[in-house]
């Protein structure tokens, strides 16, 4: 039983050891001399430059504001795939428990719409 | 035995979001970080649950509320990082030094 | 590895609710919804109440109809019928009305939780009953807590109300989201299983993200709110892989069985204690344990001065009752394991929290810094592990959640007036111009400071009790040091107010309390005279509440 979980330990060592490595390497080994080459595009595809420069940003800051309701309604039907497939077994209790659920769901989505938050201007 | 190597994964997985966490200067890359972080979490969650095989699937309920719960914390997130740039046009948590020892 | 059938042949059976257990958090949420509701409703306010009414009416017939209970669906439609009143008397102004509503609601919840103590007393215990997996406990450390939370939120209401009021920065949101850290805080208290540990967590830290970040225009509060999201989530995220291993050591969530299995002879040791590392780590960011303090300063300086004092006296008591209900209630017999880092910890926390406060000049981070410190007495009733130390914990978060609301509720009234920071020297001379409110604040410091007389004194004589009962001696030794550090930077502001000069160019300026900051303020400084003269029934209280459910 112990030696099953002694990788376990090892792993840890060996992903504390990483971060302190990798941070140490980076900021002692790293050349610190950038050229047009080495700065091309990575990081998928966006192509790097200083990474805080706002004028970089290809993203309008309203696209993010959409994007964060987008998220936030498309993860909490999460909770719809497992309760679909005990449905049958619970009957109305279930039933009338994800009706709260989606209630509290839509009393936050029109608080969203009076507030304007999906206004794009 | 076979469950060590998702739980290996699972550990790297969240030293690198730590490791973003510490080094990235950007804020929605600290978010990004933290997110890997959670999903280090997930897996760890899922692969435990299926040593264990508990009838009450905790594993699985609790990876399920790991997501949902992550997602809003980035909402929260985001909306914050979103109330700096308006009034200060970087999103760089260096600049966010009003307060000193 | 075994095979696990994904169509498992489990019978799925509906969930044994324990609808009693979990009321106050109930009643807590409804308000908030209901707050939200008629906020967003806007002129059509008082439909949305009509609406809001029918449906507790219909809520409380149901109940009847299905369980024949008479009391519930009565005390339900009557609330119902009091927002309605309540919405058409003030539904031209939507601020007071959601004050008003948050009030009550908190109020409300007080008289739930007195009524599951009143069960409690009387033998039944509500507490954890099957079908949800036992997620939720009522047990004296959760009801205890709970009554600290909701304290703190109630005063919270009218020093917010006049504080976001004079700064224009008024928006209803305050009141629901602080019902729904109240909320997370309830739901905390009371968790008997991680799961549940981390989404309580994880909604009071969310919503109280959100007020740190209240006051939108403010630089500062949005730093403070970065700083506190980022800080937060970082530690929720180690809380959480914590967690993961635990379920991985008992292959549950539930907390008791994850400390049996913890404490078990065939557990690899190691494994064990990284989880409990991860957990310690996770807790005391945030419960503010040095070196995971970083945040607090920060965070305390740049937040809405009334959203600071619930956030130091309200999240301390929650974060803390989870603490000792892992730790002290469920990891009782793995002590040799984590008393030595907690000890470390608390007496670092101790000595850097009031050195580090001693330099300060802006008053809101001493006060930060000095909340650091009083995590650090806190963790005392701990460490000591013993009936003893839960019982003198819960009595000093009680104790500082009154004096720590009640010092930045007086520092929130002199922000106002000066619209930036407060620096001690700006004090000087307040004493003579305005008696009455740098009387409280001397008392709510001196109470800090634990002079005898005070409820702080109380508090610190109850932990520092059990810390040497329980052989603890050399860490109480370092906390009266400390304390006598920290006594030195109290006494500095006192004396600046009522020492030091007025400077000669001091603007003309009126304080203008409104009744209910007033009300709150003179509740609180009553609160901190009475249990620092006559302790003994709130002590016993604490007493009686020093247990775990099992």
């Amino acid at each position: 039983m112990l030696a099953e979980y002694l990788p376990l330990l090892l792993l840890f060592i060996i992903a504390f050891g990483f971060v302190a490595v990798s941070l140490a390497a980076s900021s002692f080994l790293g050349p610190k001399n950038p050229n047009p080459t080495k700065r091309a595009a990575y990081e998928s595809g966006i192509i790097p430059g200083d990474e805080t420069d706002p004028r970089l940003g290809r993203f309008s800051v309203k696209f993010y504001l959409v994007a964060m309701l987008f998220i936030i309604f498309d993860i909490e039907a999460i909770f719809l795939h497992p309760w679909a497939t005990v449905l049958r077994d619970l009957g109305w209790f279930a039933f009338w428990s994800m009706a709260i659920f989606v209630a509290l769901l839509f009393e936050s989505y029109y608080y969203i719409l009076r507030r304007g938050g999906l206004e794009w201007e | 035995m076979a469950a060590v190597y998702p739980l290996i994964f699972a550990a790297l997985l969240f030293s690198v979001g730590v490791y973003g966490l510490l080094s990235r200067r950007h804020a929605v890359l600290v978010l990004m970080s933290i997110e890997l972080m959670l999903a280090a979490v997930t897996v760890n969650l899922v692969t435990f649950w299926a040593i264990a095989g508990d009838a009450l699937l905790t594993g699985q309920v609790f990876a399920l509320f790991v997501m949902a719960i992550g997602a809003a914390e980035i909402g929260v997130g985001l909306a914050i990082i979103m109330l700096i740039y308006r009034n200060r046009a970087s999103v760089n948590i260096d600049d966010a030094d009003l307060m000193k020892y | 590895m075994p095979v696990i059938p994904l169509t498992a042949q489990v019978q799925w059976s509906i969930p044994d609710i324990p609808w009693g257990a979990i009321s106050p958090e109930l009643v807590l949420f409804g308000t908030g919804i209901l707050v939200l509701l008629l906020e967003t409703a806007g002129p059509h306010r008082l439909r949305a109440s009509a609406l809001a009414f029918l449906a507790a009416a219909g809520g409380a017939a149901a109940g009847y109809g299905l369980t024949g209970e008479v009391t519930w669906p009565a005390l339900l439609a009557l609330a119902g019928l009091a927002q309605l009143a309540l919405t058409a008397t003030w539904r031209e102004r939507p601020r007071v009305l959601s004050a008003l509503l948050s009030a009550l609601g908190i109020v409300a919840t007080l008289g739930v939780v007195a009524w599951q103590w009143q069960t409690l007393a009387g033998g039944e215990l509500l507490a954890t009953q099957s079908g949800l997996a036992d997620m939720v406990a009522v047990d004296g450390v959760a009801l205890f807590t709970r009554v600290t939370v909701l304290l703190a939120a109630l005063v919270s209401i009218p020093l917010g109300w006049s504080y976001l009021e004079t700064r224009r920065i008024h928006r209803a949101e305050y009141y629901p989201l602080l019902l729904f850290a109240a909320v997370g805080m309830n739901l905390l208290a009371s968790s008997q299983d991680l799961l549940m540990v981390f989404i309580s967590l994880e909604v009071l830290s969310l919503a109280l993200y959100i007020l740190t970040g209240f006051a939108k225009r403010d630089l500062t509060s949005q730093e403070g709110a970065l700083k506190y999201f980022l800080l937060g989530a970082f530690s929720s995220a180690i809380l959480l892989y914590g967690i993961a291993l635990s379920y991985g050591i008992a292959g549950t969530t539930n907390i008791p069985a994850v400390g049996a299995a913890v404490a078990a002879a065939d557990t690899p040791a190691a494994l064990a204690v990284i989880a409990m590392a991860l957990l310690i780590v996770g807790f005391a960011f945030k419960t503010a344990l040095v070196p995971f303090h970083m945040w607090t300063p920060d965070v305390y300086q740049g937040a809405p001065t009334p959203v600071t004092g619930f956030m130091a006296a309200a999240t301390k008591a929650a974060a803390f009752a989870a603490f000792l209900r892992i730790f002290v209630g469920a990891m009782g017999a793995s002590q040799w394991s984590w008393i030595p880092a907690l000890w470390t910890l608390a007496a670092i926390t101790m000595l850097v929290g009031a050195v580090l406060a001693v330099v300060q000049d802006d008053l809101k981070r001493m006060l930060g810094y000095s909340a650091v410190a009083h995590a650090g007495y806190a963790a005392i009733g701990l460490i000591a592990a013993t009936r003893e130390g839960v019982s003198g914990t819960l009595f000093y978060l009680l104790v500082y959640a009154v004096m720590s609301v009640g010092a930045f509720g007086v520092l929130s009234m002199l922000e106002r007036r000066q619209r930036r920071a407060v620096s001690i020297s700006d004090l000087a001379g307040f004493g003579k111009r305005f008696p009455v409110p740098a009387g409280m604040l001397s008392l709510f410091l001196l109470s800090l400071a634990g002079i005898p007389g005070t409820a702080g004194f109380m508090g610190k004589l109850a932990v520092f009790r059990a810390g040497v009962f329980a052989g603890q001696w050399v860490l109480v030794v370092i906390a009266v040091l400390s304390s006598m550090i920290a006594a030195f930077f109290y006494i500095r502001v006192i004396r600046a107010m009522f020492m030091d000069d007025e400077p000669d160019d001091l603007e003309t300026f009126e304080l203008e309390p409104t009744p209910g900051l007033s009300a709150g303020l003179a509740a609180s400084a009553a609160i901190i005279v009475v249990l620092g003269v006559w302790p003994t029934v709130v002590i016993d209280l604490a007493e009686q509440a020093a247990a775990f459910a099992g």
